[in-house]
């Protein structure tokens, strides 16, 4: 616990600095609220619109939450499908992890032009598509890198293919699956968020913030960055309190395997 | 009855493609029951491609093999080998006593059946204070004790090893040797050990099949007799040393060791 404590001390003392020197620098230089806010603006920005950014960090964590879902279920189907049929990962892995690397959140602005100008369903398959290739790359990593050894020892008990699948493959993959949860969970808040600069409907926090930056209502904007941040830090440790509780020793399973 | 039969086994690795390797050429040898006999040569002899072929992990390119009185695949199929690799190859997410019971599991045994075998199997292997600990707990000299009780638990007649204490350090290496010997002893499994040790297959064998560089052969069976071994004398005695001798003279005279001496140590 102590321990614990003196490993918090740093950051802690320095986001404190950090937000102590940002509020002195407003007040010594003078800088106009349309150029920085100060900290304590913000802060009072927050608490009087406490209930606003609630409801907005609501509609923008509900489609988050919904494109995980969405892209996780598929994710681990499409990496099922993929270990099974070997062809199918050759020509797939290689498109999925160049995916990956172009920033595809733009195509939601096609997507809102396929549906009503209201409607949440381009954003939430937007936040679908990300999560899903975060998920398949990694899920599809952990059925089938598995231990040469394993293999041959499961060939020689004689057991099927379902067998190895069930009790060598499946449970391989289950830290991998983990691992993409914990990358794919603030990237369906971020996706959300940009979905939503986009157009469409005007409820979300990344709505809100360009709104308020629209009307020069900068330290409004930035209390709704705030609301942004701790949505994302929520998604994240649900993430890591969903691992945890689910592999007992998770985290030591994977930098401990044994030989 | 021997328990393996091999006779004009060859194995040619990509037959027909220009990457062709021939592995083994015209092998034949015979293994009684009860009997320990280790396979030594240099790297890439094909001592490992034996146990695999005896394993039915692999399919001959040539001649038959027969294994408890069954074709080699027959008897994967029945189980009637356990084996276990220079890696532990335990599983993370098991227990130490659910990795036992894996191949008791896939046999379709029960639940109490299995339990009842795994703690049999770890008094056995001296681990019974460990059942409930996961693989990366243990070092990796009890992970390979783990898996020698994986290997065993379903009472295999034989025994295939492919250089189980190749990762371990000199001391627990020898201690492992002396605990395999007392667990062969008292179970009555006969084993096939693949090893690059010299000392190491001298000291734990009835016989030592020495081949060549590839495309592996036998070209000597050394017949060691240290009658009642398994003591901390043997390695100290004159017998050993002429085992030790002849089986390093054998590897010359096969062109594998000495002038050329890749892949087989002397310790």
């Amino acid at each position: 616990m102590k321990s614990r404590l003196r490993a918090a001390l740093p950051p802690v003392v320095f986001g404190v600095a950090f937000f102590a020197l940002w509020e002195a620098a407003v007040k010594i230089f003078d800088l106009k609220p349309y150029f920085l806010s100060a900290p304590s603006k913000i802060w009072d920005q927050f608490a009087n619109n406490k209930s606003l950014i609630w409801e907005a960090a609501r509609v923008s964590g509900t489609n988050a939450l919904v494109g995980l879902l969405a892209g996780t279920v598929l994710g681990v189907a499409m990496s099922f499908l993929l270990s099974r049929y070997r062809i199918l990962g050759d020509i797939v892995t290689p498109l999925a992890i160049a995916l990956n690397a172009i920033p595809i959140f733009v195509l939601v602005a096609v997507l809102n032009n396929m549906y009503s100008i209201t409607s949440e369903i381009p954003r939430r398959l937007m936040v679908t598509l990300v999560v899903y290739f975060i998920v398949l790359v990694n899920v599809a990593k952990g059925l089938t890198q598995v231990s040469p050894t394993q293999i041959e020892l499961m060939r020689s008990y004689a057991a099927p293919e379902s067998a190895i699948l069930r009790k060598v493959r499946v449970p391989n993959a289950v830290p991998y699956l983990f691992t993409a949860l914990k990358i794919s969970a603030p990237a369906a808040v971020i996706t959300a968020f940009v979905s939503e600069y986009f157009g469409g409907a005007q409820n979300g926090l990344g709505s809100r913030i360009t709104s308020n930056i629209a009307n020069s209502k900068n330290a409004a904007a930035w209390a709704y960055v705030l609301g942004a941040c701790l949505l994302g830090l929520a998604f994240y440790l649900v993430s890591i309190i969903v691992e945890s509780t689910a592999t007992p020793g998770g985290a030591k399973r994977i930098s401990g395997r044994s030989r | 009855m021997s328990t393996v039969s091999v006779s004009n086994l060859s194995k040619i690795f990509n037959e027909g493609k220009a990457n062709q390797v021939g592995a083994l050429v015209d092998v034949s040898l015979s293994i009684e029951k009860g009997e320990f006999v280790s396979l030594i040569g240099p790297s890439g002899c094909g001592k490992s491609t034996l146990l695999r072929l005896i394993a039915n992990l692999l399919e001959p390119t040539s001649g038959d093999i027969v294994v408890a009185g069954k074709s080699a695949k027959q008897s994967r199929l029945d189980q009637d080998y356990g084996m276990a690799f220079q890696q532990a190859g335990l599983f993370d997410w098991r227990t130490v006593t659910k990795n036992i019971e894996l191949p008791l599991e896939l046999k379709g045994w029960d639940k109490t059946k299995r339990e009842a075998r795994s703690r049999e199997m770890l008094d056995l292997v001296k681990l019974p204070e460990f059942a409930d600990h996961f693989p990366w707990q243990l070092s990796g000299g009890m992970q390979q004790r783990v898996a020698i009780a994986r290997a065993l638990a379903a009472h295999p007649p034989l025994l295939l090893m492919d250089e189980p204490f190749g990762a371990l350090d000199e001391m627990t290496r020898e201690h492992m040797q002396a605990e395999l010997l007392s667990i062969c002893a008292a179970t009555g499994t006969t084993v096939v050990f693949v090893t690059h040790s010299i000392p190491e297959a001298v000291y734990l064998s009835n016989r030592v099949v020495v081949m060549s560089p590839r495309p592996g052969r036998i070209t000597k069976i050394v017949d060691v007799n240290l009658d009642g071994h398994c003591n901390e004398t043997t390695r100290e005695r004159p017998e050993f040393f002429a085992a030790i001798t002849a089986v390093r003279e054998a590897l010359r005279a096969s062109g594998s060791h000495g002038h050329t001496g890749v892949g087989v140590e002397d310790r």
